[in-house]
């Protein structure tokens, strides 16, 4: 055992030095695969099986390169666009959407998998940017608690202002967090940018407890786990990992996603060929291979994401488990990157002062 | 002669830090500012006039300088204690204290969540106990979160900074005093903390550098009411991809922090004596009356407390599964499971990116390695120069920068690196020895600072009379600077390491997916949904801080070994 950590940290060591005099991966000349580098935000997860049959189908190797979270990976593109770090980027949501088609970070492709993809995921009419993927944000509820209370969950956002719900919900700052960013352009997308004001106002008269991440929200201040608020800001799709990453198996999902129309909003998650790759051909079979079935059925238990390409069959937990909301809010990529800074301030103000 | 070399000692780290501090950083910052609409004096002007920015500076400037004093009023009777008494388990308490300066942010925010958050142990047990309804202590996302955090973190740097100086000083001087008929508070005050200054004044420093720019703490714990300069750079840059305002906020920063090290490098210069320095064993008592032994006890105590009670209770964390059910219920004691730890070596997903823990602690222990190694390399040569050519010009200039990584925006230099570090022989943008380099910047300070005081204290007349009989350089190095620093020397390592191993917000920006650090593991765990994900983060958790207590362990008996000491 301990011999064997050694040697783990030895080649570690050895492994080092190699990669500081190996060529960088995007100009390859020398025999064997070739290198295709694939720039990724740091939720990113894939089953080994799964790139292993890319690999070998394609005679290249894979290198994954993990850049922090969605918007650190955006701008790590966008300054690099001169000298890009990677052939292919995948990771940039609609929220960030604008920020990387304007910075230029893309070329075209249209991929004949496109025709399959609904027409709601298609944000890029030049098809830069393509979808591969996409989550709902959305409210959650800890079921015991209120069929303990014998209280109907609220149904709805307007819901959220009775005064039965009065000090029960925990949001994620929209400054700070991409869930809570999420749920601020649900109610302005709801309630448009007249009104999301006041609908704010009265959930400051709700008490509404504000915290600066979804970790904290979730299992700090959400009662499921650490805290005393029944109503989280989370993902459409936690109930269903509730229930599959639980400490002992359950009979139900203790928690539930409210996904009337109008009450989530949807990420979708593109990927892009980046400009001056020198692997054009591969980058292009790395894009169809992320919208292929094969691909997009890993994605849920690895990303906790949802796949955009219809084809794709669900496990049967989430089948099961599973609400998807049917009219979640959609706001225009353009609008957001206009706005972004006075929506936040105004809510920043309203709320937080 | 004079000024050649101190030139050549400084040739190593100033190129260090020119390719992988400077130069980033001066890439990013006027790439930033070219994009100022109007110009970069127009978005200064407008970001010095700001009120928001104003805020956000005055509350970075007093918590840093309040979590500072309160870290200092904490750990010197603790330094006084290391220093001055030999009783049994002190490396283990050395070593205990230490741990929490390595622990990443999310883990001491989620251990803070498992002792004194709504359902952590403390208000469990006061519900209970009073059969209350609601959690009676308030902790997370207040003030007093964010103070404690920093104490917290920072306290193991009193402790060895000047907890080390202390034990070397001559016991002597106090004694004299005495007999001379001061008493205790005159003796402290006019002998001890005078002879003290130097060293209470580096680690003074690193702790408020260290709050000044405090990112996690005050994110996670602190909660959405207080933002600090780090934090504003964060938001500005990622969400609003506002470069020019960034890249003024992080000068900002700078700015401060260079102000502070000049005034630090006055002071020091004035405040420094050569000191006979005694060995351990000849300034240490034994803890014989009944009034040492309960200030020893309740200062070992509180000092426990105070640095391990959120780890514990994090440890215990990942061998119970407190379900909800169960906690409603009004059941303390949850349930015994190895489960988490059994699940952490399990790749039930077959995800690519899986590493079972002992390769993610190889590869965390890798990284500190090559840390270790680099910081030392770059730190003892410029500690060197600091030390031994004080009068030299070249020191007087270049002292204050050598701070300067740590007051800078990790967010800022990362991007640096990003667009700078892109062409061959240096296209290290996708190396693994990025993250050592990261390391490296963030360790350098401390080596530096923690090698200097020990280096300026050798008294030169034992280096001349060494020479006097006949040593040749060489033989003085081994002879007299050697065993007098090798202390010194373990103490730098010491953060390097420690440094290195907990990591991660640098780390996140640079490192591979394939090759993941410790952190970074718990990370992915800790930010998803379900109770065997979190249950994981905290197993891992508890791995890291067994990982560091063994380390720190292992270092502490390296130190029994120096005792051929002057």
């Amino acid at each position: 055992m301990k011999t064997k950590f050694f040697i783990i940290r030895l080649l570690f060591f050895l492994f080092l030095t190699a990669c500081s005099t190996a060529e960088p991966a995007s100009t390859n000349t020398a025999v064997g695969p070739l290198t295709l580098t694939v720039m990724v935000h740091d939720s990113f997860a894939v089953s080994d099986d799964v790139i292993a049959a890319f690999e070998q189908a394609n005679n290249v190797k894979v290198q994954f390169l993990a850049s922090g979270d969605a918007g650190s990976a955006v701008n790590k593109a966008a300054l690099s666009k001169e000298a890009p770090l990677a052939d292919v980027f995948y990771g940039v949501d609609n929220t960030f959407l604008s920020r990387a088609l304007d910075e230029g970070i893309f070329e075209p492709y249209n991929s004949p998998l496109l025709e399959k993809i609904p027409a709601q995921f298609k944000l890029d009419p030049l098809n830069q940017a393509l979808p591969v993927d996409f989550g709902d944000v959305c409210l959650n509820y800890d079921v015991s608690y209120f069929s303990e209370k014998n209280l109907t969950p609220p149904a709805n956002l307007e819901d959220l202002l009775k005064p039965a719900y009065r000090g029960l919900l925990v949001v994620e700052n929209p400054a700070t967090s991409s869930p809570g960013l999420a749920f601020l352009f649900a109610t302005i997308g709801h309630f448009g940018e007249a009104g999301y004001l006041d609908f704010w106002q009265g959930l400051v008269d709700q008490n509404v407890k504000v915290v600066n991440d979804w970790e904290t929200a979730y299992y700090t201040d959400f009662s499921r786990w650490g805290g005393q608020y029944p109503l989280v800001v989370s993902y459409g799709s936690s109930p269903p990992f509730e229930m599959i990453f639980a400490e002992e198996p359950l009979e139900a999902p203790p928690t539930a996603a409210i996904t009337t129309d109008g009450s989530c909003f949807r990420q979708i998650e593109f990927v892009g060929i980046l400009k001056g790759t020198q692997n054009h051909d591969l980058a292009e079979k790395f894009v169809d291979f992320m919208l292929s079935p094969t691909f997009q059925e890993d994605i849920p238990l690895q990303m906790y994401v949802f796949p955009v390409n219809p084809d794709a069959q669900l496990d049967a937990t989430f089948v099961q488990y599973l609400s998807l909301p049917e009219n979640p809010i959609v706001l225009d990529p353009a609008e957001i990157a206009k706005h972004r800074e006075d929506w936040i301030q105004a809510w920043t103000d309203l709320v937080l002062r | 002669m004079k000024f050649v070399k101190p030139l050549l000692l400084w040739l190593a780290p100033l190129t260090f830090l020119a390719v992988f501090y400077f130069y980033p950083l001066a890439n990013i910052l006027s790439l930033s500012l070219e994009r100022a609409e109007g110009g970069a004096l127009v978005t200064f002007g407008e970001a010095l006039k700001s009120a928001a920015v104003q805020h956000v500076l005055w509350f970075t400037i007093w918590q840093a300088a309040l979590s500072m004093l309160l870290t200092l009023l904490v750990g010197l009777p603790g330094a006084y204690l290391l220093a001055r008494y030999q009783f049994r388990g002190k490396s283990l308490l050395r070593a205990l204290t230490g741990v929490a300066f390595v622990m990443p942010t999310l883990v001491v925010a989620a251990g803070f969540n498992a002792l004194l958050g709504p359902k952590g142990w403390v208000n469990l047990g006061l519900m209970s106990l009073f059969h209350l309804e609601q959690a009676p202590i308030a902790f997370i996302n207040t003030l007093g979160a964010i103070l404690v955090a920093h104490i917290f973190y920072n306290v193991s740097i009193v402790l060895r900074l000047v907890g080390d100086f202390w034990a070397r000083l001559d016991p002597r001087l106090e004694q004299a005093a005495r007999s001379l008929g001061a008493n205790r508070w005159q003796t402290f005050r006019q002998v001890t903390l005078p002879l003290l200054a130097p060293a209470i004044l580096a680690a003074a420093l690193l702790i408020f550098i260290f709050d000044f720019t405090s990112f996690g703490v005050v994110l996670v714990l602190g909660g959405p009411r207080y933002a600090t300069l780090e934090v504003e750079i964060y938001y500005q840059t990622i969400s609003l991809f506002n470069l020019p305002l960034a890249a003024v906020l992080s000068l900002v920063q700078l700015a401060c922090t260079l102000a502070l090290t000049l005034t630090y490098s006055r002071l020091a210069a004035r405040l420094s004596h050569p000191l006979r320095q005694k060995s351990q064993a000849a300034t240490q008592k034994r803890l014989t009356t009944w009034r040492t032994r309960l200030f020893a006890g309740l200062m070992i105590g509180f000092l426990l407390i105070l640095t391990t009670a959120p780890l514990l209770a994090l440890a215990a964390r990942s061998v119970t599964s407190p379900s909800a059910e169960r906690t409603r219920a009004g059941l303390l004691v949850p349930g015994f499971t190895l489960g988490f730890y059994r699940a952490l070596t399990l790749n039930e997903q077959q995800s690519l990116f899986y590493a079972p823990p002992s390769t993610a602690v190889a590869i965390s222990l890798g990284y500190a390695d090559v840390t270790v190694v680099l910081a030392l390399l770059i730190g003892l040569p410029a500690a060197w120069a600091l030390s031994h050519h004080q009068k030299s010009k070249i020191n007087q200039a270049l002292d204050p920068i050598l701070m300067l990584p740590l007051g800078t925006s990790a967010v800022t230099l990362g991007l640096g690196f990003i667009i700078t570090l892109d062409a061959p022989p240096l296209d290290l943008r996708a190396s693994p020895w990025l993250v050592p380099l990261a390391h490296t910047l963030v360790a350098f300070p401390f080596v530096v600072r923690s090698l200097t005081p020990a280096l300026r204290s050798i008294q030169p007349r034992l280096r001349q009379a060494a020479a006097v009989l006949g040593a040749s350089p060489g033989q003085v190095l081994r002879a007299i600077d050697l065993p007098l620093v090798g202390r010194a020397l373990l103490v730098a390592a010491t953060f390097a390491f420690t440094i290195s191993i907990g990591e991660f917000g640098a780390t996140a920006l640079v490192a591979r997916p394939e090759y993941p650090t410790i952190p970074m593991v718990i990370y992915r765990y800790l930010s998803r949904p379900g109770g065997l994900n979190y249950g994981q983060a905290m197993a891992l958790s508890t791995i890291l801080m067994l990982t560091t207590l063994v380390g720190m362990l292992a270092i502490e008996r390296l130190r029994v070994g120096d005792g051929h000491e002057f």
